[in-house]
């Protein structure tokens, strides 16, 4: 690891750090083969102003209605001490919850270093697990594994203790109507949970417990129906987490990638910045979009060499692996003769066309 | 999406314009469709910002919530809108049909027409199901006395909605989903998500191709989005200050002129793309199953404004015989569907030919006067052995019915050496010989598929009093409560 720490520094230049939250890394996960995602995250550049710099900005501006929504909402379920999320707890879940501490976390004695409160996090978590003391962690800082780097967490939870086990909890500001909310916006909030879960069941076990004792089943509160009124939804997030193991144990590992670039790559702005960020691979497909901030310069990347990726993943799919829209007309119309391995390919896209064709016929 | 998608969109994406999924168009488009364009307030379930409306091009109503978080003015518009939308139901219904009578010789109509709402995209549709779920419930007595259109709105919104669900209705439309269930583009499907891109792939401006009328249209500026959704630096630069500047001014005129000018600025060049959409699509010709299935609309709707008066809301949630019936109907309207489209359409049924559902080839040998002795009495079975280079996974014995006429059925003896021997067993004529011009000669291009319009008739499903204990016995009787009627909108 210390090996390669200096390089990564060198790749994102004089800027400093950019943390990792729990969105980039459950968005890690949604393309781990990505190497130019792998490297930029693991070394800490800013995304958003390399795209900036390279003409392709990301769009991932955000309403500040949307945003005065979700800080009102947050700022109401945390006021007085959670006085309404254990309101919600106790009845809404029937939780006994007996009596209440409450720990924020976010600045030690007007300190806001990441060392000093992840230890802080610790101290208190462990004591938790050992005494049974303290109930509401609010903001603790985690830190997460990534390809061999350490990545600190600012989730915007609560840790939850109750009889001996630690629960998650996320404020949510989507709408909950009829006991349904948006599909898209609760799978979000699972990967999200989930990476804390990791992130915590991973300290636990650092302190010597059980990581069982942090539990898979973490509290969403989000508002009731049309109103401001929380409601609290458990939400067993087992799937996810088994999904981001496996992710990040097979992430590339970011020595591997490092080792085959030239040792003076930097992705610092200036006029090499585009050869420098081509010099690491991409695997762009459409999903990127929702994600990272570089998928607008990927996505041109990607359409520049006439990817089929670039169509979809299921386009690919159908295409049965052929990488390029080129290769693959050609292998429909005949003009190219297939490798073994595409054989069978190449003769669903002839029957594809022929039938295309002919039916196209009467109309054309 | 199959190989037969995929290669239409690399032969969009090599010639920079899209290229058909089909040959006919599989929707209806009324003659006067009521287009809505709606925006919602960032972050907020369903606090609707201003809609767009309208059945001409040239005549679009602008209704705006001044200030999304004040409750008077949400549902000021709410009343609005329902009006608008109420007119559009009650003037579509045509002239009244009468049916034979039923079963039980209860009289039966029909409305000749039934309305048609038209929405940009999927979320659009999500918007309205809100819209109308938070609306359905209000009571227009009482301390929260809301408009008495306000929950009629509600009730007619969530039944557009859930036909919209309904595999092959067009009472609700997205124009996005509409538009790619006749093209295919070389973008990936999130992208033709958005309208605007993706009709500068079916239809591009001049001088333009699809990749650059696709990449303009990805401009906010240039593009507003089109909902519900709206763009976030308009947001924070234009709306936020304009909203600001209505509430310093104590609700005054010129500013909400000025936001209502804000807004329509952001639904305009929606509006307009969409009112072209519809002539992209009207530009197909009908699809031959289209009226019967717009028929079956019409049936839903006359039903549904024939009994408005004596019904309830809708249960927020299905009662267990409802759910299960829905799911019934769903799963039979998508299987007619699916099998209408496709023969309705050759380039449909292709998907079919490329899965080996279907065959399709030139008639190399054919008997058509062949009798089956075998039996007490003879029988008309004439044999046909059709030439086709289709994969075919179709087994002997398997039932088929002639693409063009699928009347005309028959029963696969065998397949083998390019070609497929069938044995016609109905569709010809009561006689002996078949009626002229029934069977296919020699030579004539054929097409023969497995595929049934309407296999599986309807179940039976239990009263809702004879809900078994297995699914929680009869539901509870629904009564209007105040809380209902009070549920808060903020």
């Amino acid at each position: 690891m210390t090996e390669t720490a200096p390089d990564l520094d060198g790749l994102r230049g004089a800027a400093a750090p950019r943390n990792h939250d729990a969105r980039t890394i459950a968005a890690l996960t949604s393309n781990p083969g990505c190497a130019r995602r792998g490297v930029m995250d693991a070394a800490g550049v800013d995304k958003d102003l390399v795209a900036r710099e390279l003409g392709f900005p990301a769009p991932f501006g955000q309403s500040q209605f949307a945003i005065t929504r979700g800080n009102a909402f947050e700022a109401q379920v945390k006021a007085d001490g959670c006085a309404e999320l254990l309101t919600l707890l106790r009845e809404r879940l029937g939780l006994d919850v007996p009596e209440v501490a409450y720990d924020d976390l976010e600045v030690v004695a007007g300190n806001e270093g990441r060392e000093l409160r992840h230890s802080r996090t610790r101290r208190l978590v462990a004591r938790a697990l050992e005494t049974g003391e303290g109930t509401l962690f609010d903001h603790p800082l985690l830190r997460l594994e990534i390809a061999g780097r350490f990545a600190y967490l600012e989730p915007d939870v609560i840790a939850f203790q109750l009889a001996g086990r630690l629960h998650v909890i996320e404020i949510k500001s989507f709408a909950v109507v009829d006991g349904q909310a948006e599909p898209e916006q609760v799978a979000a909030a699972a990967r999200q949970s989930a990476v804390y879960v990791l992130a915590l069941r991973r300290m636990v076990a650092e302190l010597g417990h059980d990581p069982g004792r942090v539990s898979h089943e973490v509290f969403l509160v989000c508002p009731e129906n049309f109103s401001n009124r929380p409601t609290a939804t458990p939400l067993d997030v087992r799937p996810q987490l088994a999904v981001l193991e496996r992710q990040l144990a097979r992430l590339t590992r970011i020595d591997d990638i490092l080792a085959e670039l030239p040792g003076d790559l930097t992705f610092e702005p200036g006029e090499r910045l585009a050869e420098s960020v081509r010099a690491v691979e991409a695997r762009y497909a459409p999903e990127c979009m929702s994600g990272c901030e570089m998928a607008f310069f990927c996505r041109d990347e990607a359409r520049a060499c006439g990817s089929t990726g670039a169509l979809g993943r299921s386009v690919r799919d159908d295409l049965g692996g052929v990488d390029t829209i080129g290769t693959a007309l050609a292998l429909a119309d005949g003009s190219l003769a297939p490798s073994d391995d595409l054989a069978e390919t190449a003769e669903q896209l002839r029957t594809a066309a022929r039938l295309r064709a002919e039916a196209l016929e009467g109309v054309a | 999406m199959s190989a037969l998608s995929s290669l239409a969109r690399l032969e969009a994406a090599a010639a920079g314009v899209a290229r058909p999924l089909a040959t006919v168009r599989h929707c209806h488009v009324a003659e006067a469709p009521l287009v809505l364009v709606p925006l919602r307030l960032a972050g907020e379930a369903a606090a609707p910002l201003a809609v767009l409306a309208g059945s001409a091009p040239d005549d679009p109503a602008l209704l705006v919530v001044p200030q999304p978080r004040n409750r008077d003015l949400r549902f000021a518009f709410a009343a609005d809108l329902a009006k608008l939308v109420l007119n559009h139901i009650e003037t579509s219904r045509g002239e009244v049909e009468e049916l034979p009578p039923g079963k039980e010789g209860e009289e039966r109509i029909r409305y000749g027409d039934a309305p048609q709402l038209l929405v940009p995209n999927r979320g659009g549709v999500a918007f309205l199901r809100m819209l109308g779920r938070s609306t359905r419930f209000r009571s227009t007595e009482g301390p929260y006395a809301v408009d008495p259109a306000v929950p009629v709105l509600g009730r007619w919104l969530t039944w557009f909605a859930d036909r919209y669900d309904h595999p092959g209705s067009s009472l609700l439309g997205a124009m996005t989903e509409l538009l790619r269930l006749h093209w295919a583009t070389g973008q990936s499907s999130l992208e033709d998500g958005n309208l605007a891109a993706l009709m500068g792939w079916i239809d591009p401006p001049d001088g333009l191709d699809g990749p650059a009328a696709a990449a303009r249209a990805e401009d906010p500026v240039a593009w507003p989005p089109a909902g519900p959704a709206t763009d976030p630096t308009f947001d924070n630069e234009v709306l936020a200050p304009a909203i600001a500047a209505y509430d310093a001014s104590g609700g005054g005129a010129r500013a909400e002129a000025r936001l209502r000018a804000a807004l329509a600025g952001q639904l305009t060049p929606t509006w307009d793309l969409m009112w072209r959409a519809v002539e992209v699509l009207r530009g197909l010709p009908e699809g031959a199953s289209v009226p019967k299935r717009w028929e079956r609309d019409r049936d839903a709707f006359t039903y549904y404004h024939q009994t408005f008066g004596e019904a309830y809301p809708q249960a927020r949630r299905d009662s267990p015989v409802r759910a299960a019936r829905r799911l019934h109907d769903l799963e039979r309207a998508q299987d007619a569907y699916d099998a209408q489209r496709a023969f309705d359409d050759p380039l449909v049924m292709a998907e079919h030919r490329l899965a080996g559902q279907a065959f399709g080839g030139v008639v190399t040998e054919c008997d058509p006067a062949r009798l089956d002795e075998t039996g007490k009495r003879p029988k008309l079975r004439p044999h046909l052995r059709v030439a086709t280079a289709d994969p075919v996974r179709l087994d002997a014995g398997t039932t088929v019915c002639s693409a063009a006429r699928p009347a005309l059925k028959g029963r696969i003896v065998e397949i083998g050496g390019g070609a497929v021997l069938l044995e016609l067993t109905g569709g010809m004529g009561r006689k002996l010989t078949p009626e002229p011009g029934v069977v296919p000669e020699a030579g004539d291009r054929v097409c023969f598929t497995s595929l049934t319009d309407g296999s599986f008739g309807m179940a039976k499903f239990p009263d809702r009093e004879e809900t078994p204990w297995t699914h929680g016995g009869p539901p509870e009787e629904y009564v209007p409560t105040h809380e209902d009627a009070e549920e808060e909108w903020s």
